[in-house]
């Protein structure tokens, strides 16, 4: 799945606190094992790029504190979807009153991703390091990574962790249902409590009471993966790379219409059509790019070409970051059609628990399958216009922002296909409509499902 | 959760809806329609701006009213 | 002559005891079951609810009060309360202490109900289904002679026949929430 070119061999000088990366300026820092060596990185291998874990080097009663410090100075910003300031987290979860527990979401249940498990597969190391980390930081007295249950990187993630010795936490694997909302950080919280692998209300937060009653914080493995660098390398490092609101590098899954598909590790910054020709470039004309994921938002092509991925520059497209997802959609196949099946799709996986989302979902998901198959008539305006009140009213409205992703990804469609709407509507449907799938979703046939 | 000064004058009172006990009883938006209408399921949409103070009587009553207790009335006294 | 009297309030206000406290467990059925008709809008009948709960708790202390009070069946304070204790038809006026106990804790977990955990409120409330019945036995069982009584007899048949018909509505009626929530899966 991953291809990235190969570079030189550099060799490490690490010393706690006090080491320096090989190349202080290459794009690669997570996936620079890999790409050096094209091999998963073992411990021995792991710790010969990247030193012994860096605890010796935040010593004393502060030391956590100064951890934290360091984190927050280098403006890491979640990696899960949110883009949530990973130093603002630690500080909030440090400040509790009980011991808290540090949660690796390694789930992925975004369908348009696979960074997670790229990252998790070449270098476990470096996220088991981060979990520490953040565990050191905040003082918590158990690190848990979150895997889907049935996933093979279980058993690379058990294994890993007991090739190990001498962490001051103790690490384990859990196993999580595979399913979209599951991997979300009340979810995760629920399910490690209750069984129940399904969101809660807030407040509380899990920052406030999560697993065991206890502060819970919930990173991403890549967030801590990047951590684990920053705490080595330090926040001047990390910031040599990427934008001032959204520093340092990314891993990027790039599906769809490209010719070579995969995870890449981007700075932050790299505008989306940098991004397109890493992954080989347009395999044949394009259309638009979906961001963020199946709860992310369409980008026309080649005009969105030009923007960057950094929250500002996203939010300021109409966009988010999300997970850093691209999923390129050609000019031969209906938009529409696509964003009509994976509603279908987020529908179904709503947890039914919150009655906008159990219903607002399969309702938008039925309206804009009515507008793409023309079954709509002379009501087409009015079926619009119903869709339109419906997304303006759904949003917000959940425990969890399940329901505001595809909100989100149905009004951002009908943005960037405006003009496939009309044509729809007025019963000639683009010839791709009744095309194969594009955009796969989990259950599906089609190539590319997992 | 009292924050008395600013309660009292209601100037900081907002409704919040627990979404997942919420059962679409719409008990709330008949008894305070100032502030809460029904989704076309019949969920409630709350209104974004803080309780006014002489809302706020009725606003309580809709909260002890809710029969799954999902609705509630945050920073007021 | 006012011993008379409180017997015969006693009697009394069991009886309209008993028919408040039937309408209450229909409106609480119909809340529920969430009924809701122009003219009965659903704070109307949850409103009503709760106000039939609270006068009915009111006759029920006053029919308690009098019982004890009235020194003719020798029924003590500690047997409204604790059952099985009196002496006087120690089976029915057993069951009604139990009953009694249930509303006071029916009525004051309501009046709580902001303060405390929902969950609780719920599994006390749900203690009402346990309560009325127990109280219509205790009104035919203690109350023999008025139980003999036709119209007696047609006031209870009447309450036990609404509130059977509420509260099988509300057991069957579905609405769409209760349906959705199964579903996906989960």
């Amino acid at each position: 799945m991953v291809r990235v070119p190969r570079a030189t061999p550099h060799q490490v000088m690490a010393a706690a606190g006090q080491a320096r990366p090989a190349d202080p300026d290459s794009p690669y820092r997570l996936l620079a094992g890999w790409v050096d060596t094209g091999r998963p990185a073992d411990l021995a291998a792991h710790q010969r790029r990247h030193g012994p874990l860096p605890v010796p080097a935040y010593p004393g009663r502060a030391g956590p504190h100064r951890l934290i410090g360091v984190v927050d100075r280098s403006g890491l910003r979640g990696r899960g979807g949110a883009g949530f300031p990973t130093g603002r987290k630690l500080t909030a979860v440090a400040a509790g009153r009980r011991r808290p527990i540090v949660l690796a979401n390694g789930c992925e249940g975004e369908p348009a991703s696979r960074k997670d498990h790229v990252l998790l597969s070449v270098a476990p190391h470096l996220v088991l390091d981060g979990a520490i980390l953040a565990a050191y930081a905040v003082g918590a007295e158990e690190a848990v990574v979150c895997l889907h249950a049935q996933d093979p990187l279980a058993d690379t993630l058990r294994a890993a962790i007991a090739a190990r010795s001498g962490d001051p936490v103790p690490l384990r694997v859990a196993e999580v249902p595979d399913r979209y909302v599951a991997s979300e950080a009340s979810a995760l919280v629920n399910f490690l409590n209750t069984g129940d692998p399904r969101p809660t209300a807030k407040p509380p937060r899990p920052f406030e009471r999560g697993v065991r009653g206890r502060p819970t914080l919930v990173d991403n493995v890549e967030t801590l993966a990047h951590l684990a660098m920053v705490a080595r390398y330090g926040p001047e490092w990390f910031r040599r790379l990427g934008g001032p609101d959204s520093p340092g590098t990314t891993l990027v899954t790039v599906t769809g219409a490209v010719r070579l598909p995969g995870v890449y590790e981007v700075p932050l910054g790299t505008s989306i059509g940098q991004v397109l020709e890493l992954a080989g470039g347009a395999a044949e004309e394009l259309q638009a790019v979906l961001v963020g994921g199946y709860g992310g938002s369409w980008l026309p092509l080649p005009s969105g070409g030009g923007i960057r991925l950094t929250h500002a520059d996203l939010q300021a497209a109409g966009a988010s970051l999300g997970v850093a997802a691209l999923v390129v959609l050609p000019a031969r196949g209906c938009g529409l059609a696509e964003t009509a099946r994976v509603l279908r799709y987020l529908a179904g996986e709503s947890a039914a628990q919150c009655g906008p989302c159990m219903f607002g979902l399969p309702a938008i998901a039925a309206d804009l399958t009515a507008v793409v198959e023309g079954a709509a008539g002379r009501r087409g305006g009015a079926v619009l216009d119903r869709l339109g009140g419906r997304l303006e009213v759904i949003r917000g409205r959940g425990a969890c922002a399940h329901p505001d992703g595809a909100v989100r990804l149905a009004s951002s469609a009908l943005r960037v296909f405006g003009t496939d709407v009309r044509r729809h509507l007025s019963g000639r449907p683009c010839p791709w409509a009744a095309g194969g799938p594009r955009l796969p979703v989990p259950g599906d046939a089609a190539p590319g499902a997992r | 959760m009292s924050r008395p000064a600013a309660g009292r004058r209601g100037g900081d009172a907002r409704l919040g809806v627990n979404p997942i006990t919420c059962r679409a009883h719409g008990l709330c938006a008949e008894l305070l329609p100032e502030l809460i209408g029904l989704d076309e399921w019949g969920y409630p949409i709350l209104a974004a701006s803080p309780v006014p103070p002489q809302l706020l009587e009725m606003a309580r009553d809709a909260v002890a009213a809710c029969p799954t207790l999902a609705l509630r009335l945050s920073g007021a006294r | 002559m006012s011993q008379q009297v409180l017997w015969y309030i006693s009697r009394g206000t069991g009886m309209v005891s008993l028919l408040l406290l039937s309408t209450t467990m229909v409106l609480g059925a119909l809340t529920g079951g969430r009924f809701a008709h122009a003219s009965w809008p659903r704070f109307t009948v949850s409103g009503l609810h709760r106000s039939m709960s609270l006068v009915g708790l009111g006759f029920v202390g006053a029919h308690v009060a009098t019982a004890v009070i009235d020194s003719y069946a020798g029924i003590g304070w500690l047997d409204v309360l604790v059952p099985f204790t009196s002496v006087y038809r120690p089976l029915w006026l057993g069951l009604g202490a139990i009953a009694f106990d249930l509303v006071v804790a029916l009525v004051a977990t309501s009046l709580m109900r902001p303060r405390i955990d929902p969950r609780g409120w719920r599994i006390v409330h749900w203690a009402a289904y346990a309560c009325w019945p127990l109280a219509v036995a205790h009104g035919l069982g203690a109350g023999p002679a008025d139980a003999r009584l036709t119209w007696v007899l047609a006031v209870n048949a009447g309450c036990v026949l609404a509130v059977v018909v509420a509260v099988t509505w509300r057991a069957t009626a579905s609405h769409p929430d209760t349906v959705a929530r199964g579903g996906g899966g989960w």
